[in-house]
């Protein structure tokens, strides 16, 4: 229930005074509101629960996974 | 998913878990408070992989399966109703009430809409003047806002015919409560990550102030979940009593303000009680004086229902981290996820279904 899932934004537009975007989900398309967020552009990773996105994501978490890496070196 | 790839890197899984193994040197439970991670750990066989001396515990995580016989029962009531039209997440449908689930009281006439998003049923408001739209608003934190933003909305377009059914329940209360218990058998928590995504880590730290145990709040892709264990089990050898955040990627000290706001602007804290785990004070959102008239319990006054929860369900007992599902003797065979007995069989992340999914071959397979 709690699923949230990173989408990537393609389009941003208002509807009845909402800021809303179309979210780009591998390849699947969806209406996401983005009320709670500030400072988004289109291109951004977005984190996206029931039609919200709820928080913006760094490139660089993904492309990278840069923690568990820091973390495998730590350990070993 | 391609972005979610590098989290699921099978080298650094293998190196996570020979860490783990040369750590742990004594027996601990831990518990993971959210059905996506609950789901994660079945369906990836994370407990296989670990030392047999760490035992996850699947803690209350699922909103479907705690929602309250009595609002299941409510919702069925309400549906009914030839004018209304009854809005819910899909997983809702089979959730057993005391004499049957939304799925039967579909095939009974109830006219029911399956929605995505929250803001779906405002559509629905907007599209059926002439009917009364109900949107059953469950969830923990994290859909809190999603859901306020569809009250603040109908508020805005003063619609007069959409109402909630408003089961609205919190972490940190739950949490609590299972260690407050004299049963309690946690010594540590996977923090939940979508949750801390909105409400930020303060709740957490207090929890772990005032219960002197480890919670790391944790994503939910394999690394995340084993990272997670990592640190617990770091924390236990050590002695160690912090709040730590693995799921810095989505989570904040302060968590998102805006959406935080919306809560407080549409909601305020109230008494719940809780599928299998009884009344906890404190634990739930209801709608504040300023929204009431979307209040559909005040506007159906559903009243007087006789409340009957199944007797061979052991879903309470698993929801707190005392018995896994396998121990119940109707796992899999009398209850299953087409004909469930409880909650916890209904949804994908409920503990018993994502044993049954995952599990039940192995299972069945054993002596």
């Amino acid at each position: 229930m709690c699923l949230a899932i990173p989408g990537i934004i393609e389009e941003i537009y208002m509807q009845d005074d909402i800021t809303m975007a179309k979210v780009n989900f591998q390849g699947i398309k969806r209406s996401v509101c983005l009320a709670y967020l500030t400072d988004i552009n289109i291109g951004d990773y977005v984190l996206v629960h029931v039609g919200f996105a709820l928080k913006k994501l760094s490139h660089i978490d993904f492309i990278n996974a840069n923690k568990l890496i820091n973390v495998d070196s730590e350990l070993n | 998913m391609e972005v979610l790839r590098p989290f699921r890197d099978e080298i650094k899984a293998k190196s996570l878990i020979d860490n783990i193994k040369a750590l742990t040197t004594k027996p601990v439970n831990i518990m993971e408070v959210c059905g996506g991670q609950t789901h994660t750990i079945l369906k990836y066989g994370i407990e296989d992989l670990l030392p047999e001396n760490i035992k996850l515990l699947h803690g209350p995580g699922c909103p479907v399966c705690v929602t309250s016989l009595e609002a299941i029962d409510m919702a069925i009531n309400i549906s009914l109703n030839k004018d209304v039209i009854f809005c819910t997440y899909g997983d809702m449908l089979r959730v057993p009430g005391s004499s049957m689930d939304l799925f039967k009281a579909k095939a009974l006439g109830a006219n029911l809409k399956i929605v995505y998003s929250p803001l779906d049923a405002l559509k629905v408001a907007l599209a059926n003047p002439c009917k009364n739209i109900v949107f059953f608003a469950i969830g923990f934190e994290t859909t809190a806002p999603a859901n306020a933003m569809l009250i603040l909305q109908a508020k805005k377009l003063n619609l007069k015919n959409f109402f909630v059914l408003c089961h609205e329940v919190l972490v940190p209360p739950i949490i609590a409560s299972l260690l407050e218990s004299k049963e309690s058998n946690v010594q540590a928590f996977l923090g939940p990550g979508h949750v801390c995504s909105v409400m930020g880590l303060h709740e957490y730290e207090h929890l772990v102030h005032n219960y002197q145990l480890p919670i790391v709040v944790t994503g939910f892709e394999p690394l995340d979940i084993l990272e997670g264990i990592y640190a617990c089990v770091q924390q236990l050898n050590n002695n160690g009593v912090r709040l730590e955040n693995q799921y810095t990627r989505a989570v904040t000290q302060d968590g998102n303000i805006p959406a935080q706001q919306a809560i407080k602007d549409v909601f305020e804290v109230c008494d719940r009680k809780w599928r299998g785990l009884g009344f906890i004070p404190k634990s739930g959102l209801s709608l504040n004086s300023q929204f009431k008239d979307f209040d559909a319990t005040i506007k159906f006054k559903v009243d007087n229902l006789d409340i009957q929860e199944s007797k061979e369900c052991i879903s309470g007992e698993i929801l707190r981290g005392l018995k896994k599902p396998y121990e119940c003797e109707f796992f899999g065979t009398k209850c299953t996820p087409l004909n469930p007995l409880g909650a916890t069989m209904v949804s994908s992340e409920g503990a018993c279904s994502a044993y049954y999914k995952y599990r039940q071959s192995k299972l069945t397979a054993s002596p």
